[in-house]
């Protein structure tokens, strides 16, 4: 479903992304892993058409996003890291946009398509508030909300819990989890327990390069008993 | 191109969403009447026309436009929202057509405000009502030279400010150009050729002959290519 090439970013004389590979089926939840500035977040952009790579390819059902950007912007739910959101609007007007240009022109579909969004997200006490107004954990449902509105093929999710209280956590997850049985799922999260909760695939990168490509039974295996933290520090310290 | 659609509903519907739209449309009516009232002597001329109102536009556009066009793509860079907008199913030069013909509606509606003032001429006397439309419709056009210039400049920095002083150095010079002032201290040392060539680059004589009720293709034109030159660029910026 998603297919990413030898991926490279380079940030003046930074190496972002260093040659990243691999491939996500339907069914699939990535957990996108790595120390912070480890490059998850512009491997993201690549592959969701924000940013060009320097080389490489990303191809999204098939699609090349360097060669037909919109279509692949279609097929992908993304939720950008710290969830940006025109603050001025409500929320309500701010899915109804999305939605918009999302594809639904009819009002009635359009509407039915903002109302699923809000239920599934809790989104519904605050629907008419502005969005700069909201609680942290409230603009990042939002953006989660707007990321899963079109029910698109692929999700791209930049820390999607980040700021959640432990029952929404646990809501995000229940739907990731259920979204995910025809879906590609891509998360990246600093929750190593997300990782035994939800995700089927563990990848790690660090200094913009995998390190790690697994399942996370595998992952576990690689130290019997050791707690994910302790793998984790032992696997990016060696790299650092 | 159908996704220019909702861009601007959203953008142009924006304007309305904060108290900056309306303190804009009403420093507009404020200044533009003013200065054909109190400078341009518009009572002393004693002439069914409104030469004396729009005598002033090409200096007053110096600082309402920049105003207005400094936020269209710096807002979007500095709060982040500009990655939503690249990631949905759009390309860049829907989503600069979209803030661009938003924009330029919104000016377009605070010329309209002005319009009791042609009211009044028609009142006290027997204008042209000819000349009265073709000077309002080089004004929005020549708007809307300035306003392609300022989305230009905006997508070069996420700093409004720093846009707007750009803005107003850009046009500035444009204004220059064709400034008669200019053009006569130009004529000390160049040939006439030289002169009309340089002038004709700037904003005014194109606007004055408008303004004066003269349709000359030329002018239609030389308006259409600075919106088109400085859109193309806008594109080029921020696909870059
Ligand atoms: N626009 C940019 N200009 C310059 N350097 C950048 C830019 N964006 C990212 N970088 C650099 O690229 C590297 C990877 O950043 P990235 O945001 O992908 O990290 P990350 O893995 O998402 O980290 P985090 O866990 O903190 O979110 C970092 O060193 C960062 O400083
Ligand atoms: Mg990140």
């Amino acid at each position: 479903m998603i297919e990413v090439k030898n991926l490279v970013k380079t940030y003046g004389t930074k190496r972002a992304v260093d040659g990243v590979s691999f491939t996500v089926r339907p069914g699939d939840i990535l957990g996108f892993l790595g120390p912070n500035g480890a490059g998850k977040s512009t491997t993201m952009k690549m592959i969701t058409g924000y940013i060009r790579p320097d080389a490489g390819t990303a191809t999204v059902a098939g699609i090349d996003v360097a060669k037909d950007p919109v279509a692949v912007k279609a097929r992908i739910g993304y939720l950008p890291e710290s969830a940006p959101a025109y603050g001025e609007m409500t929320v309500l007007e701010f899915l109804d946009f999305i939605a918009e240009v999302r594809g639904y022109r009819a009002s009635a579909e359009r509407r039915a398509r903002v109302e699923r969004a809000l239920a599934r997200t809790h989104l519904e006490p605050v629907r008419r508030q502005a969005i700069e107004t909201l609680s942290k954990g409230y603009k990042q449902r939002v953006g989660f909300a707007q990321a899963l509105l079109h029910e698109p093929p692929c999700l791209v999710l930049d820390e999607p819990t980040d700021g959640l209280d432990p029952n929404q956590k646990n809501e995000v997850r229940a739907l990731i989890k259920t979204m995910a049985t025809d879906r590609a799922v891509i998360l990246s999260t600093h929750i190593l327990e997300e990782v035994d909760a939800i995700c089927n695939r563990i990848i790690l990168i660090s200094n913009g390069r995998v390190v790690v490509d697994e399942t996370p039974e595998a992952f576990h295996a690689r130290r019997p008993g050791a707690r994910l933290d302790t793998i984790f520090r032992e696997l990016t310290n060696a790299d650092a | 191109m159908s996704q220019i659609s909702p861009v601007f509903k959203r953008e142009f519907l924006g304007y309305f969403r904060s108290p900056v739209a309306y303190v804009f449309l009403i420093v507009f009516l404020v200044a533009s009447v003013g200065l054909a009232f109190f400078v341009g002597g518009f009572f002393k001329a004693n002439q069914a026309s409104l030469q004396s109102f729009f005598v002033f536009h090409p200096w007053l556009y110096l600082f309402l436009i920049p105003a207005v066009g400094m936020r269209l793509w710096a807002e979007e860079r500095r709060g982040g929202t500009i990655e939503l907008l690249f990631t949905l199913p759009l390309t860049t030069l829907d989503a600069v057509l979209g803030k661009f013909f938003a924009a330029w509606a919104f000016l377009a509606l605070a010329l309209t405000l002005t319009f009791p003032l042609a009211l009044t001429v028609g009142w006290l006397g027997q204008p042209d009502w000819g000349v009265i439309a073709a000077g309002y419709l080089g004004s929005a056009l020549m708007a809307g030279a300035y306003l392609a210039i300022c989305s230009l400049l905006s997508s070069l920095t996420k700093n409004q400010v720093i846009a707007f002083v750009l803005g107003v150095v850009v046009n500035l010079a444009l204004v220059f150009l064709g400034w008669s002032v200019f053009n006569g201290l130009l004529s000390g040392f160049l040939p006439v050729n030289a002169v009309d060539f340089i002038a004709n680059l700037g904003f005014i004589p194109h606007f004055d002959a408008l303004s004066k009720g003269i349709l000359d293709p030329r002018d239609f034109a030389y308006f259409g290519s600075v919106m088109a030159l400085a859109l193309t660029l806008n594109v080029v910026a921020l696909e870059r």
